[in-house]
C-alpha cells in the first residue's frame, strides 16, 4: 500500500541522484572509448556535450516538473484571482507578478483566465502583470537554471522577470486601456465560480505530479534533443571569437537582434536551456542570452494570437511593445553591470 | 437523471477527466448523460476559469484538476 501511495518515489529519487552523479564520466567514456574521438576535437566536443547534456537536461526536467507540479496542486487560478481581486494599486501588480510564477497556467487557458480575472474586478494592470509573469518567469525554467547554472543566474532571471511583469502591468494599468478590450469580454454572461472545494489527498497529489512529469517530458523531449543538438554544434564548432563578436558585450545591436529572433521562436522553457548553456559557455554576454531566453519563453506569438480574441489590436501592440522594451532594458542592464 | 458536463478545449487532461468521470458514473450505476462542452463562450457562461472542469447538474464540481476515479465517485455520490 505504501508503495502504491507514492513510496516508490523514494528509491527512484536515490537512483536519480546516483545516475546524475556519473553522467559526465559515462559521456566522456562513450566518446573516447566507444566512438574513439578526442574530447577536445570539434566532433568529440560536440558528441560528448550531446551525450552528457541529453540525459542531464531530461533528468533535471523530470525532477523539476515533479516538484513544481506537486507544489501547484496547492495553488489554483481561482484562488489567485480572489487574492488579486481585493488588491488595488502597485501592491496588486507586485502580488500578481509573484503569483504568476507559481500559479498553474497554460497558454491555452489564457482567454478564460483573462476574462475571469477582469470580470471579478482584478484591475487590468494587475491582470497584465500576471499574464506577463506567468510565461516569462517560468517555474520550470527557473529551477532548470538553478540546476544548470547556480542560484545567481536563477535569481537574476526571477528578479528581472518579476520586475518586467510588475512595471509593464503598472504602465498598462496607468494607460487606461479598458476601452481596448473586445466588447464581448465585458458583455457576456459570467458568473464567477469559487475555487472548487475539492481537496486532494497526498497520494493524489503525488499521482498528479507523476502524471505531470509523464505528460510534459513525453511532450517536450524531441524539442529538448533538438535544442541540445544545436547546443552541441555551437559547443563543438562555433569559435569563441565569432560568438564574442556577435553576442558579446561590445555588440550593442545584439540585444535587440536576439529579441527579434527570440519572439517568433516558440519553444518550451526546457528546450531553450541547452542553447542558453552553449551560448554562455562560448562567451556570449549574459544580458544578451537572458534577453534571448525571455523573448523565446515570455513573448510568444501563439500566446498573443490567443489573446487577440480578447484584446483589440492597439492593446496587443502596446502589450508587446511594453514587454519587449522591458526585455531590452534587462539585456542592456546586465551587459552593462556584469 | 444527472447531466455530467466535461468542459475543456479537448486537451489530454480533458479526455482523461471525461474517461474517469465516465468510469465513476458507470461504477455507481447512474443513469446519466455525459456532455462535452468545448466552446469558449459556453465554458465561460458556466463561470469556469481553468479547464478541465466537471459540472454536474449545473454545479461546478471540479476545476483545473483531474481527480482520481475514487474521488470523482465520491463527488458524484455527494451531488
Amino acid at each position: 500500500m505504501f508503495w502504491k501511495k507514492g513510496g516508490w518515489l523514494i528509491p527512484a529519487l536515490l537512483v536519480w541522484i546516483l545516475l546524475y552523479h556519473f553522467l559526465q564520466s559515462s559521456a566522456d567514456y562513450l566518446t573516447v572509448k566507444v566512438f574513439g574521438l578526442e574530447l577536445n576535437s570539434h566532433l568529440g566536443g560536440a558528441i560528448s556535450f550531446f551525450l552528457y547534456d541529453s540525459p542531464k537536461v531530461l533528468m533535471l526536467l523530470a525532477l523539476v516538473v515533479l516538484g513544481v507540479t506537486f507544489v501547484q496542486t496547492f495553488v489554483s487560478p481561482e484562488r489567485t484571482r480572489d487574492i488579486l481581486a481585493r488588491r488595488a494599486g502597485a501592491w496588486g501588480n507586485l502580488l500578481a507578478s509573484l503569483l504568476g510564477i507559481i500559479t498553474p497556467f497554460c497558454s491555452c487557458s489564457a482567454v478564460p483566465l483573462f476574462i475571469g480575472f477582469v470580470r471579478v474586478g482584478v484591475p487590468l494592470g494587475a491582470t497584465f502583470s500576471f499574464l506577463v509573469s506567468a510565461p516569462m518567469v517560468n517555474e520550470v525554467a527557473l529551477f532548470m537554471l538553478l540546476g544548470l547554472f547556480g542560484w545567481k543566474i536563477a535569481g537574476i532571471y526571477a528578479l528581472t522577470g518579476v520586475s518586467i511583469a510588475f512595471i509593464s502591468g503598472w504602465v498598462l494599468g496607468k494607460l487606461k486601456m479598458e476601452r481596448h478590450l473586445e466588447s464581448w469580454v465585458l458583455e457576456m454572461p459570467f458568473n464567477a465560480q469559487a475555487a472548487s472545494d475539492f481537496r486532494m489527498s497526498l497520494p493524489e497529489r503525488l499521482e498528479a505530479s507523476v502524471q505531470g512529469v509523464k505528460e510534459i517530458v513525453g511532450k517536450v523531449w524531441p524539442y529538448i534533443l533538438a535544442g541540445i543538438a544545436v547546443g552541441a554544434f555551437i559547443h563543438g564548432y562555433v569559435p569563441e571569437s565569432l560568438m564574442a563578436r556577435f553576442m558579446g558585450k561590445g555588440a550593442w545591436w545584439s540585444v535587440p537582434l536576439s529579441v527579434l529572433i527570440g519572439v517568433p521562436l516558440y519553444s518550451n522553457a526546457a528546450g531553450v536551456m541547452p542553447i542558453v548553456q552553449a551560448l554562455l559557455g562560448k562567451g556570449a554576454a549574459l544580458g544578451t542570452v537572458l534577453a534571448f531566453m525571455m523573448a523565446v519563453i515570455g513573448l510568444s506569438l501563439p500566446e498573443t494570437i490567443i489573446l487577440r480574441k480578447v484584446l483589440k489590436p492597439t492593446l496587443i501592440a502596446v502589450f508587446i511593445g511594453v514587454v519587449a522594451t522591458g526585455i531590452l532594458v534587462v539585456g542592456y542592464l546586465f551587459n552593462f553591470i556584469l | 437523471m444527472p447531466v455530467i458536463e466535461i468542459c475543456g478545449s479537448g486537451c489530454a487532461k480533458c479526455k482523461t477527466l471525461a474517461e474517469r468521470a465516465d468510469t465513476a458514473a458507470k461504477g455507481l450505476g447512474l443513469d446519466y448523460t455525459l456532455v462535452k462542452v468545448t466552446t469558449m463562450p459556453e465554458i465561460m457562461a458556466r463561470g469556469i476559469m481553468s479547464t478541465p472542469a466537471m459540472v454536474v447538474d449545473g454545479v461546478v464540481k471540479v476545476q483545473g484538476q483531474v481527480p482520481s476515479v475514487e474521488a470523482l465517485t465520491s463527488l458524484l455520490v455527494g451531488r
